[in-house]
């Protein structure tokens, strides 16, 4: 090759055309590397709300690029066009240099996007090694050949998984190596992970990060997709913010911080910290769970021997991977769901066996935000002021409702909680999540409850929502309301909680302080280690 | 290439204007085809309208069909709220009918026309309301599919009312024809303005729906349990209380009308009592929106659809097969019209020369909605 001297441009002209490539060549390697795709203004509207608007965005080979952005900014629509499902209104994706046009996810994985969604899409009773080869040309199946062929596949990468095991067997996180190594054994040079770290504990989350790496180094391109900053600072090496749709800036992890990414993340300065007033703790306990066991419809055990207290006053965590058993935790107080076993004690009463009303009644409220948001606790299509309804009405006298009062204290919730709605008649399923939620718990406070039980109340929040909610939190926890917070955010948990209780297939495998309690000892509970298993956690345990 | 995008929320007006649009492309289809018979259309329409609302006499036929057809309908919707789907109407009339026939059969003469009418009233209610409670019963209580079983108690219904007719209490004054004894003189129920009470009935159950679902506690129940069991549940409802008893009401309602129908027109029971009114009555709740005032408004004009095309049929010769195809075409896309109302088909930008990118065309069909449903049906 032959280098750019100073003073050569003078001859370029008589120059012939190989070392007129090659001075080009050389002008471009160090400053910009082959881009592995590269999507340019990509529009997308759905009715009237522009997902994506305009935007660029551009992943080399072989690095780490994370899509950075609040629910709701347009990064999954965005990854839904890249992969296929979605057509964009205007906008053009290159991959390698080429044009390309997706019609359906088919030409998105011929192209080599390979996509792992939260969501896993796996076939549970096949094994490991059918669900791998599922898809792959030719009629039939040879599975001693597919799996040396696998695991060779998955040394290569580092992943350690047996190609023999059903996936139904597997933990989350083996099911996502699994999905990982699915799209990388039929081709995918770019891979596209949607929150990947949501359903792992600290350590799994470590062990995917090697992976990547490896990706990396084999020259694999990642979009990481994600909206926790520490993550994103750790892992990646660019960075592209959304925000409301638009591409706002792509950096170089090393020129940033995780500040400055969320101010442009929300799109104005943002105060990370939560406060966390110390509780009142009278010593009188507000709920008492003892040896509670919960079995689902299908006789399966999803809550085995549970026992705790809660003081009034305090805001006890539960900390837990999807699916350990939170659900029927916050079912069974409520009195949607029996219990097999055991007793559950509201203020010295016992509440187990009592019907949902009687115990709604007693002042038990429950904010039990499902996966779906609006499955449980608001009906979609009905307005403000009906939703709020839901639980007043049984507490009126004879057969016809008394809307006007209701209305009223609609618009109270309405104007307390700057919910952002046309009005109070105003359909819920047309509001933001972030005031879904706020109307669910405006509700549920506004029964001035003395237990209050909220199952994942920021999920798919932005920032700022986030931190409204956590000040309405701490707001009943100053009123001497007990509360019972499911979360799934560990950072958030030991900023906001007074304990952390951590529950692991239906056990509790700890109740710890979370003041003093560090990240990677959740971590390893979550995953079933016992609290005493643990060296040197005895100072966890609080007193209350 | 087409594709369908979601669409926002139209203004009411503009809800109101594609279903209008979409009921004069079926009248525009069903014109075509009176064409392609050989009938001129024009002439059918116009003698299909005056047959139906032009002369007093027409007037009371049509609203004669239109009062059973609107009382079941209203039964209907209140299940349907439940997103309980009651294909059974035909069966609950029916049973209606027979509970009613029994207590008039059964009633010395002497008995007050009132005092008649409101016993054979309270018997078709619970007729219908058994018939309905049957299917709810095991839909609540071991998750049976209710549709299904609505449909089948339909043919339950049919059979009784068969053997009754041609066995048990067949009239032996009929003189060996296979006849049921008619309802007893004074059960007959009084004509008001031309037509009998039964529209006042119809107008009352309206209300009294309408009052049930948007001002009540079991109304307000019934909507939540339609929209999301779980959460009627995590308010602390009986869900399975709350959907039995809006079955029972809505059955016996259903009931009702098959009793009004029998004393106020037909006075007789026969195995052809419903005139298929437990199936039109569905379409007619959907049509609605489950909501009572239009259900009025929407069963006169489908009962003026029946009624005209029995005078094209004598006038025009035109044949009534005919008749039943303008009314399944006008209903096919009134129905058709409901995707317009929610999706968008918008045409893809191709390079290919055959289709020139005109910006302007691909607005027009994705924001004006009356051009594309044109466009869609055609």
């Amino acid at each position: 090759m032959i280098s750019r001297h100073p003073g050569s441009h003078r001859d370029a002209a008589k120059c012939s055309k190989s070392q007129i490539w090659g001075y080009k060549m050389s002008d471009r390697i160090p400053t910009t590397p082959k881009l592995a795709f590269s999507m340019q203004g990509i529009s997308k509207s759905f009715g009237s709300v522009h997902a994506n608007d305009q935007i660029d965005f551009q992943v080399q080979q072989g690095e780490i690029h994370a899509l950075l952005g609040e629910n709701g900014s347009g990064k999954s629509t965005l990854m839904n066009i890249l992969s296929g499902i979605y057509k964009p209104d205007a906008g053009t994706i290159e991959v390698n240099g080429e044009i390309r046009i997706f019609h359906a996810p088919k030409d998105s994985i011929a192209c080599g996007i390979g996509m792992v969604y939260q969501h896993f899409m796996l076939a549970e009773p096949l094994t490991v090694a059918e669900n791998i080869a599922a898809g792959s040309s030719g009629f039939f199946l040879n599975h001693k050949k597919e799996s040396t062929a696998i695991r060779a596949f998955s040394e290569k990468f580092g992943m350690e998984i047996d190609p023999e095991k059903p996936v139904v067997q597997l933990s989350v996180s083996e099911k996502q190596t699994v999905a990982i190594l699915k799209v990388l054994y039929h081709g995918a040079k770019i891979l596209v992970l949607d929150e990947p770290t949501a359903v792992l504990t600290p350590q799994e989350i470590q062990k995917l990060f090697n992976v990547l790496r490896k990706m990396r180094e084999n020259g694999c391109s990642v979009v990481f997709i994600s909206h926790k900053l520490n993550e994103v600072m750790e892992l990646c090496d660019r960075v592209t913010v959304l925000r409301k749709g638009k591409s706002i800036k792509t950096y170089n992890i090393a020129d940033t911080d995780a500040h400055d990414l969320a101010d442009k993340m929300v799109g104005r300065k943002v105060d990370l910290s939560i406060d966390r007033p110390m509780p009142c703790c009278e010593m009188d306990g507000c709920i008492r769970v003892e040896n509670l066991t919960v079995k689902n419809a299908e006789g399966h055990m999803k809550l085995s021997d549970i026992s705790f207290g809660l003081c009034q006053g305090e805001i006890l965590g539960v900390a837990g991977l999807a699916g350990s058993g939170q659900k029927e935790l916050c079912e069974a107080i409520a009195g949607i769901i029996p219990s097999e076993k055991g007793k559950i004690f509201f203020r010295g009463t016992e509440i187990t066996g009592k019907s949902p009303r009687e115990i709604i009644r007693m002042g038990v409220s429950m904010s039990f935000i499902p996966e779906d948001r609006l499955g449980m606790g608001l009906v979609a299509s009905m307005d403000i002021a009906d939703n709020i309804l839901l639980k007043d009405y049984s507490f009126q006298k004879g057969p016809f409702l008394k809307t006007a009062e209701v209305r009223i204290k609609a618009e109270k919730i309405v104007k307390d909680l700057e919910i952002n709605t046309p009005g109070i008649f105003h359909p819920v399923r047309k509001l933001s999540g972030g005031n879904i939620q706020k109307v669910i718990l405006g509700r549920e406070i506004n029964l001035n409850p003395k237990l209050l039980i909220t199952a994942y109340a920021v999920r798919g929040l932005d920032i700022n929502s986030s931190y409204t909610i956590y000040n309405l939190l701490n707001e009943q926890k100053k009123k001497n309301v007990a509360i019972l917070y499911i979360g799934e955010d560990l950072d958030v948990l030991l900023e906001l909680c007074d304990r952390i209780m951590v529950l692991c297939a239906g056990e509790i495998t700890g109740i710890v302080d979370a003041r003093t309690v560090t990240k990677e000892d959740l971590g390893q509970m979550m995953s079933g280690t016992r609290l005493k298993e643990l060296k040197g956690v005895g100072e966890y345990v609080s007193n209350s | 290439m087409f594709r369908i995008a979601k669409k926002d929320e139209l203004p009411k007006w503009k809800v109101i204007l594609v279903r209008f649009a979409s009921i004069l492309f079926g009248i525009f289809l069903s014109g075509l085809l009176i064409a392609v018979l050989g009938f001129d259309p024009f002439a059918t329409f116009s003698a299909l309208i005056i047959g139906a609302f032009g002369s007093a006499n027409a007037l009371t036929n049509t609203i004669t069909i239109a009062i059973p057809l609107a009382i079941t309908a209203l039964g209907l919707a209140i299940a349907f709220r439940m997103k309980f789907w009651n294909i059974g109407g035909e069966g609950q009339i029916i049973m209606g009918c027979v509970f009613a026939t029994f207590v008039s059969h059964n009633m010395p003469e002497s008995t007050p026309g009132l005092v008649l009418i409101l016993l054979m009233g309270a018997a078709g209610f619970l007729g219908g309301a058994i018939w309905a409670m049957i299917p709810g019963f095991f839909r609540v209580f071991s998750r049976t599919n209710e549709t299904l079983f609505t449909l089948m108690m339909n043919y339950i219904a049919l059979s009784i009312v068969q053997f009754l007719h041609y066995v048990l209490w067949r009239d032996p004054a009929a003189k060996g024809f296979p006849k049921i004894k008619a309802i007893q003189l004074q059960a007959h129920l009084p004509v008001l303005f031309g037509v009998h009470i039964g529209w006042i009935v119809a107008l009352v159950l309206a209300v009294i729906v309408f009052l049930l679902i948007r001002k009540t506690k079991l109304g307000y129940e019934i909507r939540v349990v339609g929209e999301s069991a779980p959460t009627a549940n995590y308010a602390g409802m009986n869900v399975k209380k709350v959907m039995l008893t809006g079955v029972i009401l809505s059955g016996g309602i259903v009931g009702l009308a098959g009793m009004v129908k029998l004393a106020g027109s037909v006075y007789t029971l026969s195995p052809a009592i419903t005139g298929n009114a437990g199936f039109t009555a569905i379409v007619i709740a959907w049509l609605s929106g489950l909501s009572a005032p239009i259900i009025l408004v929407v069963s006169v004009l489908i009962a003026a659809l029946e009624q005209g095309a029995q005078v094209i049929q004598i006038k025009l010769n035109v044949p009534s097969a005919v008749a039943a195809i303008i009314q399944g075409m006008i209903l096919m896309s009134a129905l058709g019209g409901e995707f317009f109302l929610r999706y968008n088909i918008i045409r893809d930008k191709k390079k290919s020369k055959t289709l020139p990118p005109k910006e302007d065309s691909l607005k027009s069909v994705s924001d004006s909605s009356g051009d594309s449903i044109l466009k869609g049906d055609a």
